[in-house]
């Protein structure tokens, strides 16, 4: 039985430097698995190659067991992977429940001819599409602003929306780049145990990318760390923490 | 149903009423003026196709006046050479545009936002001498005659029943063009509104978020090009109907332009944009050198060169004021003067007093 996502001597280079070097983890369905680093180690580099942004120099990336390298980066999402972004990337002049719809992209067919006119069939998905993205938004916290233009909504809204746009694919694994990022600390309390109930009700497999270590330790059942491109460790919370590569390279050779 | 019609949102009355008006406008206008409103409405189909590729899918097209003489050519040479009902050519010309649309798309997925509107624009700059050039098909610089068809019976005898005079020819031809033009601005209103016209923003806002929402970059962007092409098409085709001739010189770079200008003026990304930046496209140039020769204050060498300048001094004036004071086109200003006055008469809203409501809850 493969595991859900195998990363193997993954290399990227940017020029002459190297951005990760052979790094090698696997997460099997069912975990929470959290990549931490300080800034630089290539983090959000692996999750750009997971996704298809970037090709590697070296190594593979395989789901279920095959490989998601030869695929383009739109069929990634139908593989299973949805991921949220650092800097938040929502469709700016979007609505919040347009947002969300664009997640469902993949959830229903219905092509520019049978919504030109509009056939049955297109006017069925849509109200299914509004009726799955308006649950997301409730799911998230943000039911009654589903109306409203993203532009103009707080920070920790804007990754909440991000949320369940990525959540409404049925994603089996949820790649999340700083979920906790740039928002205030009774917030991440918000977003943590959000996060679980993503874990645990919707059933949703989560790597994810974090700084917030507090936040890192609560949530996940193992942890990689990364520091210049390379894995430096691997373990539960508690044994990461005790590890003296990943002392050094967070606090610096002692 | 009459609930549902009690309950319909004010912007469906205001489309019935737009709707009535363009049916009736012709019994009450000369059959000069109906032509010209034949041609701003061929415009607006041809703007609206631009505005699908420019507002939503976010790719520049300098060069759609391109895509128009091929309708219009297609369409006159099948009638003139191969005595086609100019009616059946029209959805030969639009698809066959839209074919070449989407052909031209996809070497343009590999250029980037200014190169594209290079590569669009010589499009556009080598069309007319182009088409000069196989004159035995084309009839070279002369052009082709179109004959414009008698209105058929059934038209002549409804016609005959509301107004009581007798249709002209210039009066059916603005029926079919307000025809084509109702169906393929439904139909753009009806591809915006679902999962292609969500997509086709998406990709406009941030290709790598729509990636991995699962759009398909290039098959979108492609396809908007075909479907831009398509109403580029359709209104070319319309357009040698309504001027009853097409030549090289129907089609100049400036057409181009003025179908840009028209879909900034109107506002991008909106469905009545089009129609608005169509009217205004059309008639400020016919309107401004009428009426800057007319007054008495403008010193006469400024309305001179304003006069031979034509279209290219008014333009800039007002493009440069919309930009200025209404940066999202004539749609963007009504849509936000009708938000003032919503809070102006429902009390200040929580943007007023720069409150955000409460955070909701997260359990």
């Amino acid at each position: 039985m493969s595991a859900l996502l195998e990363v193997r001597d993954l290399s990227v280079r940017f020029g002459g430097v190297i951005a990760l070097d052979r790094v090698s983890f696997a997460v099997e369905a069912g975990q929470v698995v959290a990549l931490i680093g300080p800034n630089g180690a290539g983090k959000t580099t692996l999750f750009n190659v997971i996704t298809r942004v970037y090709r590697p120099a070296g190594g593979t990336v395989l789901v279920d067991g095959d490989s998601v390298l030869a695929i383009r980066p739109h069929q990634v999402i139908r593989r299973g992977l949805a991921r949220t972004f650092q800097n938040v990337a929502l469709f700016r002049s979007m609505t919040v429940l347009d947002n969300v719809l664009v997640g469902d992209h993949t959830q229903t067919k219905s092509g520019w001819l049978q919504a030109s006119v509009p056939l049955p069939g297109a006017v069925a998905a849509e109200s299914a599409s509004r009726k799955r993205a308006l649950e997301m938004i409730d799911f998230v916290g943000l039911g009654p602003h589903a109306q409203r233009p993203v532009a103009a909504l707080p920070f920790g809204w804007q990754k909440r929306i991000e949320l369940a746009r990525a959540l409404v694919s049925r994603p089996r694994l949820l790649l999340l780049d700083e979920p906790a990022g740039g928002i205030s600390h009774e917030e991440v309390d918000d977003v943590s145990r959000l996060l679980r109930r993503v874990h645990k009700e919707l059933g949703v497999t989560m790597l994810l990318v974090e700084h917030h270590m507090a936040f890192v330790m609560g949530i996940s059942d193992r942890v990689v760390v990364l520091d210049f491109g390379k894995k430096i460790a691997e373990g539960t919370p508690a044994e990461v923490q005790r590890n003296r590569a990943v002392i050094e390279a967070y606090l610096g050779a002692a | 149903m009459l609930q549902r019609i009690r309950t319909a949102p004010p912007r469906y009355w205001l489309v019935a009423i737009v709707v009535i008006f363009f049916m009736g406008f012709p019994t009450v206008i000369s059959s000069f003026q109906t032509s010209l409103w034949t041609q701003a409405l061929v415009l607006a189909i041809a703007i609206m196709g631009l505005n699908i590729l420019v507002g939503y899918s976010g790719q520049l097209s300098l060069g759609h006046g391109a895509f128009m003489a091929l309708g219009a050519y297609t369409s006159a040479i099948l009638a003139h050479r191969y005595k086609l009902d100019y009616l059946i050519t029209i959805p030969i010309a639009a698809l066959l545009t839209g074919l070449v649309g989407f052909l031209f798309g996809i070497p343009a997925l590999r250029l980037s936002a200014l190169y594209l509107a290079l590569a669009t624009f010589a499009l556009a700059v080598v069309t007319p001498s182009l088409i000069k050039r196989p004159d035995a098909l084309t009839g070279g610089v002369q052009g082709i005659l179109v004959i414009q068809p008698d209105p058929p019976q059934f038209a002549q005898d409804t016609f005959a029943t509301v107004t009581g005079t007798v249709m002209s020819s210039d009066q059916w031809i603005y029926y079919v063009a307000l025809f084509c033009a109702l169906l393929l601005f439904w139909v753009a209103w009806n591809l915006v509104r679902h999962r292609p016209g969500r997509a086709m923003r998406a990709i406009r806002d941030g290709e790598v978020a729509a990636a991995a929402s699962g759009v398909n970059i290039a098959g979108y962007k492609t396809m908007a090009f075909g479907i831009s092409a398509f109403y580029a098409g359709t209104a070319g085709s319309l357009f040698g109907l309504a001027t009853g001739f097409v030549s090289p010189d129907t089609f100049p770079v400036s057409l181009s332009i003025q179908l840009l200008v028209g879909a900034v003026v109107g506002g991008l990304a909106s469905i009545p944009g089009p129609l608005l930046g169509a009217i205004f496209a059309y008639f400020l140039p016919i309107e401004s050198n009428q009426w800057v020769p007319s007054q008495a204050w403008i010193p006469a060498q400024i309305a001179s060169t304003v006069k031979n300048a034509g279209p290219a001094v008014s333009y800039g004036v007002v493009l440069i004021a919309i930009m200025m004071f209404a940066p999202n086109g004539i749609v963007g200003l009504v849509n936000s003067g009708y938000a003032a006055l919503n809070r102006r008469l429902r009390g200040a809203g929580d943007r007023e007093t720069g409150q955000m409501p409460p955070d909701p809850q997260t359990v």
